[in-house]
């Protein structure tokens, strides 16, 4: 594909910034496993063998490409712009987590590393991390914040079956983010065999441009679906966004587009005058993680915590990329709470037969404010990122249900 | 001649000691290393995600942080600790956005009022000098970097362009208070790094005992212990100073007796 001088394409910068955010903020005993893993992702990409075994493994493993389904009784419903759901949630694994992870173990089989860490949050990146390392015959070891490891009690027990080591993390605030440090001070002290696969667009670069890169395959396939089913560029694009890849995955082949719309949609929680995780509307830009975003932080640059009804929402800061297209304003993030997102939650799954997850169903919240808004000759895509099976004990808890 | 200068110029290894600002009392802490004979002070900035601590000093961030310590509160402890030791070198460590969070100007022109004389910043790599290192150099702060195991000949003169103070060698690649390197591994890394710069050089992470400590003094310019300290603030909270002081001594002795011990 070729690229306008003027693209919004071709960020990052060769050191890895995104106007002022992204970066490498990482201890010096990282940075020349950083610079190995950069120089690997070069050769890769350049490499036509890479891209052929990453292809394969999505059309043949992980059931690619997802279809992108018209919800013409959701858009009945709402009486404005039509409806398309890609249905991430039908993937293998069920999200779009896995894409990445393909991706990324094949880097580890690349650079010959022989053991594999990931961080996770709810558990669907450490069950996606889990798998791809199962099929690959790696260990695993997955670092889950205690608190997570007791409320995603399903998810601990596939990793485990997967084959994988679950450790609990006690540190901090005992979720995502601590899970996170822990899982770098493993790596540090582990540099020589191990690799790490970060779950999202974050971390030190070359993590946020290599899982935007694997992850827009989503974008791709979207487009070119649209075009067969409409003959045109959709008006609209809406994903959720916790660290930020299913939505990046989604919107960065569309950066371009100056005709497309693009609406990111950040967990407001209880409300942004409460607890909430949306770090663009009530952040500010601060340094953690190995990169310059947006972070929830007090005045003195304490990360402060993060609160979703969606864990994989859940997390004090938003990806790099983010950030930028957020100053730049090429992309507008709205805010979504708890209640509007389990509304939604049920709403696809009477309307359309789709239990989405409950990231997802934030996304579906934005499109039902916005769509009546549209006439009914726009056209919307939505991020369907997963499936909701996982989301159940928390949407019947919420909704006073004992199971 | 600056308090670096002279603290590592004394013709026998320093011992370099760390405490978390804000977990115990730390003005007594701090004096209480001073009087046991410490010649360099580095004192940690509490971090709600310190990414490359171990246990102990992860909890010491968050005691500290429970008493809702502040930059403010870490900048009046350093500027009272100047006022009572004119001499001694100062260093704050931490991680990189408590530093920068109100600008990195800001950040220089208080570590310069407070007396501070170098900063460690963990998670700011040469490659990101820009966020920080201007602005500490222009306030006449220096900026003191670490060298690790993964720190090869390559990287090794851009790690040292712009670094002041002492090099910190963090002779483990892991994170504080757990492992110990190998005394060869010392030997060989500390000879490398002396061969390419002028600065004196610290050893640092995982040493915990007097003997460790004497046998890296034999070959480096100072010794840095950090969690053996915290372990003795978790256990006798506002009351360690004395506990404190009596440790420091035996380090002291150890390290600063070291190079004649050696010849
Ligand atoms: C289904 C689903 N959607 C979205 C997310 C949020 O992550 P990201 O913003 O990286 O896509 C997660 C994270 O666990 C998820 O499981």
């Amino acid at each position: 594909m070729t690229q306008l001088p003027n693209s919004l394409r071709t960020q990052p910068d060769e050191r890895g910034h995104f106007g002022q955010f992204g970066g490498r903020y990482v201890a010096e005993t990282l940075m020349p496993l950083i610079l190995d893993l950069e120089r690997e992702y070069r050769t890769a990409q350049a490499d036509p063998a890479f891209k052929a075994e990453f292809d394969y493994l999505l059309k043949h493993y992980v059931g690619r490409p997802s279809p992108l389904w018209f919800a013409e009784r959701l858009t009945n419903d709402l009486g404005g712009a039509k409806i398309y759901l890609k249905r991430e949630d039908l993937n293998h694994t069920g999200a779009h987590k896995i894409n990445n992870c393909i991706g990324q173990i094949l880097l580890a089989k690349r650079m010959g590393k022989t053991k594999i860490i990931a961080e996770t949050g709810a558990g669907q990146h450490g069950v996606a991390t889990a798998t791809v390392a199962a099929l690959f015959g790696l260990p695993c070891t997955i670092f889950m914040g205690a608190v997570d490891v007791a409320r995603q009690q399903p998810n601990v027990f596939r990793m485990k079956l997967l084959g994988a080591e679950v450790v609990a993390v006690e540190s901090g605030a005992k979720t995502l983010k601590d899970a996170m440090n822990e899982a770098l001070r493993h790596w540090v002290a582990n540099v020589h065999d191990t690799f790490y696969i970060i779950g999202t667009v974050a971390g030190p670069h070359p993590y946020p441009e290599l899982v935007r890169d694997f992850q827009s395959v989503i974008g791709n396939e979207a487009r070119e679906q649209i075009l067969q089913a409409e003959g045109r560029l959709p008006d609209m694009l809406i994903a959720p966004v916790g660290g930020g890849s299913n939505a990046i995955g989604l919107f960065h082949p569309f950066l371009d587009d100056e005709g497309v719309e693009i609406v990111g949609v950040e967990a407001a929680g209880e409300g942004l005058d409460k607890r909430h995780a949306a770090s663009l509307a009530g952040g500010r830009p601060g340094i953690l993680h190995g990169n310059k975003t947006y972070l929830l932080q007090d005045e003195d640059g304490q990360i402060t915590e993060a609160h979703s009804i969606s864990a994989g929402l859940d997390y004090p800061g938003i990806g790099p990329e983010h950030s930028w297209l957020h100053e730049i304003g090429r992309v507008r993030y709205e805010p979504v709470t708890d209640d509007e997102a389990l509304a939604s939650f049920q709403k696809l799954t009477k309307l359309e037969g789709i239990i989405p997850a409950l990231e997802s169903a934030h996304a579906i919240a934005a499109a039902e404010r916005i769509a009546p808004t549209l006439g009914k000759d726009k056209v919307i895509i939505v991020n369907c990122s997963g499936r909701g099976d996982k989301d159940i004990f928390t949407v019947a808890e919420a909704l006073g249900v004992t199971l | 001649m600056t308090r670096f200068a002279s603290a590592f110029g004394k013709g026998r290894a320093a011992l370099v000691a760390f405490i978390t600002g804000g977990d115990g009392d730390t003005a007594a802490n701090l004096d209480a290393l001073v009087a046991g004979g410490a010649d360099v002070i580095e004192l940690g900035m509490p971090f709600t995600d310190p990414m490359a601590d171990g246990p102990a000093i992860q909890a010491a961030n968050l005691r500290s942080l429970a008493k809702r310590t502040s930059t403010a509160d870490l900048f009046a402890i350093a500027a009272a600790f100047r006022g009572r030791h004119p001499d001694v070198p100062l260093v704050l460590m931490g991680y990189a956005n408590p530093m920068t969070v109100r600008g990195s100007d800001w950040f220089a022109a208080e570590c310069a009022k407070a007396g501070v004389d170098g900063i460690i910043c963990v998670d700011i790599p040469f490659e990101e000098d820009a966020e920080l290192g201007p602005a500490l150099r222009g306030a006449g702060v220096d900026l003191i970097r670490l060298a690790t195991p993964t720190t090869d000949a390559a990287r090794l003169p851009d790690v040292l362009n712009g670094a002041g103070g002492f090099l910190y060698y963090v002779s483990v690649a892991g994170i504080t208070g757990l492992q110990q390197a190998a005394q060869a591994s010392i030997e060989d890394a500390v000879a490398r790094l002396k061969a390419a710069t002028d600065l004196p050089v610290a050893v640092g992470f995982g040493v915990r005992t007097p003997q460790q400590a004497a046998d890296i003094a034999k070959v480096a310019d100072g010794v840095v212990v950090g969690s053996a300290f915290i372990d003795i603030i978790a256990q006798h909270g506002d009351a360690a100073a004395p506990h404190v002081e009596a440790f420091t001594r035996s380090l002291a002795d150890a390290i600063h007796g070291a190079k004649e011990i050696a010849a």
